[in-house]
């Protein structure tokens, strides 16, 4: 199978002098849909930043299509192909929906009409709203704009910090499917959930970490027969 | 007839010059609630900016005007003015690299930076004195009047006269030109939305591969602009004193903070509430009064609420007000 896409491989590191990772491993292959779970306070989130560049790494690598990127700032991650869609404060609030797909695309300099006509396709509800300031919206159409956002730089990887915190049940559940949509397009998807039993089954592989390092990897659906991981992480 | 009148008399003593204050004080707040938006403190500076851009416009005017170059009925001091903003946004963006980058770079509180912007203040201040002086100097040329009060009476028959000063005028037409400039700029330009994008949610901005040094860089920019033409204004309409231009401070964040700081829109309706709120306060309504009323109600005082000594205190009641009641301002500010 060679090299995953994108790998956060044996990655050590924490905010200030104590380390919260400790040789975690976090991986996607092209197109695939990575779930990271665990309980609270497992480093699931901290190990989605050390992938993206937002926490200094004192070991351990992250790599994207074989090119070592582990230096690399957030914002020239951007650039790589790699887009980030944080867990709080994920829109521009004051500015219209059309505006904030705008910024995301703030890199690009070709036109980016076709990728905002997507984004619309895959949110249609953006596309009737995209004159309305983003922090009118609800949670759930917030999160599509976060979403949508981040999918204007055409990214390789996509990687998502808990999408789905806040919104019901319903919504929850259509997000998922357009999450799957979107890594049907060739786009691989890099996730944190709180939700894990809905999340795993969607996931082509899962990620359990315990107190910053992992605990089991495997595919989602082999995840979710585990009667380990069942009776520890998805409560029975 | 006296209903007129005292229409007229209104218009000539409270409309006009408020309208025109205002316009100066709403560009003022602009700079202000822009720096506050976007660099994320209360620029103590503000008014010193507007004094040094002012001096470098009124040297550029006297410059010009030794070798004999004027601009017609229009003050020579609106040629003067693209040097004055240069020299000043220079000025600024120099300040931004040996002062603010460093306490950007540590991500200092915004107390701290208030702070820094009042010693920042206190060089401004000290540099205008030292090359123009302290004193009042006038650069005010070209015509006087638009209307003067006489061509009003002959041509409406009023007792009372309407004059609308060439400066009046002139500041109201460019605060028009320079806010739809503005707004035109922040909605519809990229560079303008990234701004905005970075006020709004700078983490998201710098992901969104936004370059904060360029946002830095031309908040200055326009800073000095708004800074440099709210000065000249002021000025061409009143007269220029360094003293008076560190007073502007209060009135300008109290329409800054009227309208919600941080919000573009609010800091020009503060700037005419303020204004407003000033020259009503202020203003002797004895004469209005007197064609109101019926002969025997007039009133024998000037009927003045507060002497114009006291009009500093009518920003700072304003300020408490909104600060107390509404501490985000009419138009959701980013303050309270």
């Amino acid at each position: 199978m060679g090299q995953p896409f994108l790998i956060g491989d044996q990655m050590t590191g924490g905010y200030g002098a104590a380390d919260i990772l400790h040789g975690c491993t976090i991986a996607v292959e092209k197109g695939e849909i990575a779930v990271i779970v665990g309980p609270n306070g497992a480093g699931k989130s901290t190990a989605m930043k050390a992938v993206f560049g937002m926490l200094k790494l004192r070991g351990g690598s992250v790599r994207l299509d074989g090119e070592d990127i582990t230096t690399l700032s957030p914002q020239d991650r951007v650039a790589k192909g790699m887009g980030f869609v944080p867990q709080t404060s994920n829109i521009f609030t004051s500015m219209t929906v059309q505006e904030n797909l705008e910024m995301g695309a703030f890199l690009r300099r070709d036109n980016i009409k076709d990728t905002m006509a997507q984004v619309y396709d895959l949110f249609p509800i953006l596309k009737e709203k995209r004159n309305q300031p983003a922090g009118e919206l609800s949670g759930g159409q917030r999160q599509q704009v976060a979403v949508g956002r981040a999918l204007m730089t055409k990214p390789k990887v996509l990687m998502l910090d808990e999408p789905t915190a806040g919104v019901s049940p319903i919504v929850m559940d259509e997000l998922f499917d357009r999450i799957i949509e979107v890594a049907r397009s060739g786009i691989s998807i890099l996730m944190v959930e709180q939700n894990a039993r809905q999340a795993l089954e969607i996931a082509d592989k899962g990620y359990v970490l315990v107190q910053g390092a992992n605990r089991f990897t495997d595919t989602g659906r082999a995840l979710m027969e585990d009667p380990e991981v069942r009776r520890s992480f998805l409560g029975g | 007839m006296d209903i007129l009148n005292a229409l007229v008399t209104f218009l000539n003593f409270v409309v006009v010059p408020a309208t025109a204050y205002g316009a100066q004080l709403a560009l003022g707040a602009l700079g202000a609630t822009l720096v506050y938006g976007i660099l994320r403190f209360s620029n103590f500076a503000q008014g010193d900016t507007m004094a040094f851009g002012t001096m470098i416009t009124i040297l550029m005017t006297w410059w010009l005007q030794s070798l004999g170059v004027s601009f017609g009925p229009l003050p020579t001091a609106l040629l003067a003015l693209p040097v004055g903003i240069a020299v000043t946004a220079l000025f600024l963006l120099m300040t931004d690299r040996v002062v603010y980058r460093f306490y950007r770079a540590q991500r200092a509180a915004p107390t701290i930076l208030v702070i820094v912007s009042l010693g920042v203040m206190f060089v401004m201040n000290g540099l205008t004195r030292i090359i123009i002086g302290a004193e009042e100097q006038n650069f005010a040329d070209g015509a006087r009047f638009l209307i003067t009060a006489g061509e009003f009476k002959t041509w409406s028959g009023l007792d009372e006269g309407l004059a609308i000063r060439a400066s009046q005028a002139i500041t109201v037409v460019t605060a028009i030109i320079v806010v739809a400039w503005l707004f035109w700029f922040l909605n519809k330009t990229r560079t303008g939305k990234s701004m905005r994008a970075f006020s709004d949610n700078e983490d998201l901005a710098l992901l969104s591969g936004i370059n904060p040094d360029h946002v830095v860089r031309i908040t200055w920019i326009i800073v000095a602009a708004l800074a440099t033409i709210a000065g000249v204004l002021y000025g061409l309409d009143k007269s220029f004193k360094p003293f008076t231009y560190f007073q502007l401070l209060l009135p300008i964040f109290a329409a800054a903070v009227v309208g919600g700081l941080g919000n573009p829109l609010g800091a020009i309706a503060g700037g005419f509430v303020v204004a407003y709120s000033e020259v009503l306060v202020t203003y002797a309504w004895k004469k209005v009064l007197g064609y109101l009323l019926p002969a025997d109600l007039a009133p024998d005082s000037l009927v003045q609420l507060l002497s114009t000594d006291y009009k500093l205190a009518v920003s700072f009641i304003i300020l408490i007000i909104v600060l107390l009641f509404m501490p985000t301002g009419l138009f959701k500010g980013k303050s309270g």
